[in-house]
């Protein structure tokens, strides 16, 4: 039943002359979360900027249900939901103005389920007041609102819990894991411990970049 | 729409690009107002600092008015992905299923409807300030609502290679304005040959044909350009 969605082989990648990651060989299945371990400067970030196809400056081979990414670029796009070190969230538009043109790129949400989703990140109320008079965190929360709109089956999230507080955190784990449950897949980076038995995988950068 | 998430498809996504950068240009009214303000007001300096003579703006008018009008796209086309790049909605749009190269042409028309397409409206008026003989502003219009589209999409070229550096103002024109001269040339002598008595319909062919080139090709070299400067 679990497929092998992602293959990674032999990656490595230098930057400014320091060798980041050789060799390093992991693959993820479905219904898996990955955590990404390593100390601040280990290439974390990076090698969620390489899977994702932002990057390409790797050597190695990364395969996506089995085909060399490359190749399936436009498929691998289709269930990809990507959340990245800046949030992509505009500060002159309003959180629901910022959830439908995102969510737009994948597929055409309600108004409705933008409603649904910014109440579940604790939004209710804010949803009609421009970003930037919101705090870091509420914006964050905004971005992973998307989370609960999209109905892609790959999520890769870089930091994911940055700037959101105890309960926030604690919330978006358990969506992860009952995400999980259902066949979703999460490749994050994190430094915080997360608790889901049997299905978390981890992949420490910290021992291949020193 | 649909409740059907698979239905959805890459227009829809284009309309809502359209519409978010419409939307982002209503609430930064300056990004507006800015190409426009600089447009007027360099035009509106010639009679002052050349000559006020009849004869004299007459014959510059033309000219004026399109080396000004290149100038405010050229100016305003470092800001085309500038601020997607800060906020990380850049990466959301390279990452998304749609076709880079519609989502670059929504920006890019967003882009040219808060710039390009001011200016061509306003051109009339200024023309009417330098003298410039009545048969001479419809293909003044006409030039400039051709030759703008092109040069914004030109500028997206050179806005996107340059939107990874910090400070890209000197490499942005170096980069675009080789490019913009055919479009000056002949949007100028389209209006300057109106005035002489001859049609104007050749210029304004080449201008069709630059269009059509920068509205089929430019948007692939914008969206590799900015695969590129992302990856920085």
């Amino acid at each position: 039943m679990t497929e092998t969605l992602l293959e990674i082989k032999n990656l490595r990648c230098e930057r400014e002359e320091r060798v980041l990651f050789d060799q390093l060989c992991f693959s993820v299945d479905a219904g898996q979360v990955l955590q990404i371990e390593g100390p601040n400067g280990s290439g974390k970030t990076t090698l969620l900027r390489i899977i994702s196809g932002l990057s390409s400056a790797y050597e190695g081979d990364i395969y996506w249900r089995g085909q060399p990414i490359r190749k399936v670029r436009t498929d691998f796009y289709h269930d990809l939901h990507y959340l990245g070190h800046l949030p992509g969230v505009k500060a002159a538009l309003t959180p629901r103005e910022n959830l439908r043109w995102s969510c737009a790129l994948e597929a055409e949400d309600s108004d409705a389920q933008i409603e649904e989703a910014l109440d579940k990140v604790d939004l209710y109320g804010f949803e009609d007041l421009p970003c930037f008079t919101l705090s870091a965190g509420q914006q964050r929360r905004v971005a992973i609102a998307r989370l609960y709109l999209t109905a892609t089956p790959f999520w890769i999230l870089d930091e994911p819990f940055t700037a959101i507080d105890l309960r926030g955190v604690a919330e978006l784990e358990a969506m992860l894991a009952e995400r999980a449950e259902r066949g979703g897949t999460v490749i994050l980076t994190t430094h915080h411990q997360l608790d889901m038995p049997g299905r978390l995988k981890k992949v420490n950068l910290g021992g291949e970049a020193q | 729409m649909s409740e059907n998430k698979h239905s959805h498809s890459a227009f829809d996504s284009f309309v809502n690009l359209f519409k978010r950068d419409m939307l982002l240009a209503f609430r930064h009214r300056s990004d507006i107002a800015n190409p426009l303000i600089f447009f007027m007001i360099v035009v509106s300096l010639f009679p002052l600092g050349v000559s006020p003579s009849r004869e004299v703006l007459a014959q510059l008018a033309p000219g004026v008015i399109w080396v000004v009008a290149l100038l405010a796209c050229l100016l305003s086309s470092d800001g085309l992905f500038r601020n997607d790049f800060d906020d990380g909605s850049l990466e959301l749009l390279l990452l998304s299923p749609q076709p880079l190269y519609i989502l670059v042409i929504a920006k890019v028309l967003a882009h040219w409807c808060i710039t390009g397409l001011p200016v061509t409206l306003f051109a009339p008026l200024l023309g009417v300030m330098m003298y410039l003989p009545t048969e001479g502003l419809m293909p003044l219009v006409g030039s400039l609502f051709l030759g703008t589209i092109s040069l914004s999409f030109v500028g997206g070229i050179g806005a996107g290679l340059t939107v990874g550096l910090r400070r890209s103002g000197v490499l942005l024109s170096l980069i675009v304005l080789p490019l913009y001269t055919p479009v000056l040339i002949f949007g100028s002598s389209a209006v300057q040959s109106v005035i002489h008595g001859f049609g104007a319909s050749g210029q304004l062919a080449v201008l069709g044909a630059f269009l059509l080139m920068a509205v089929t090709l430019a948007p692939l070299a914008i969206g590799a350009a900015l695969r590129i400067s992302v990856e920085g």
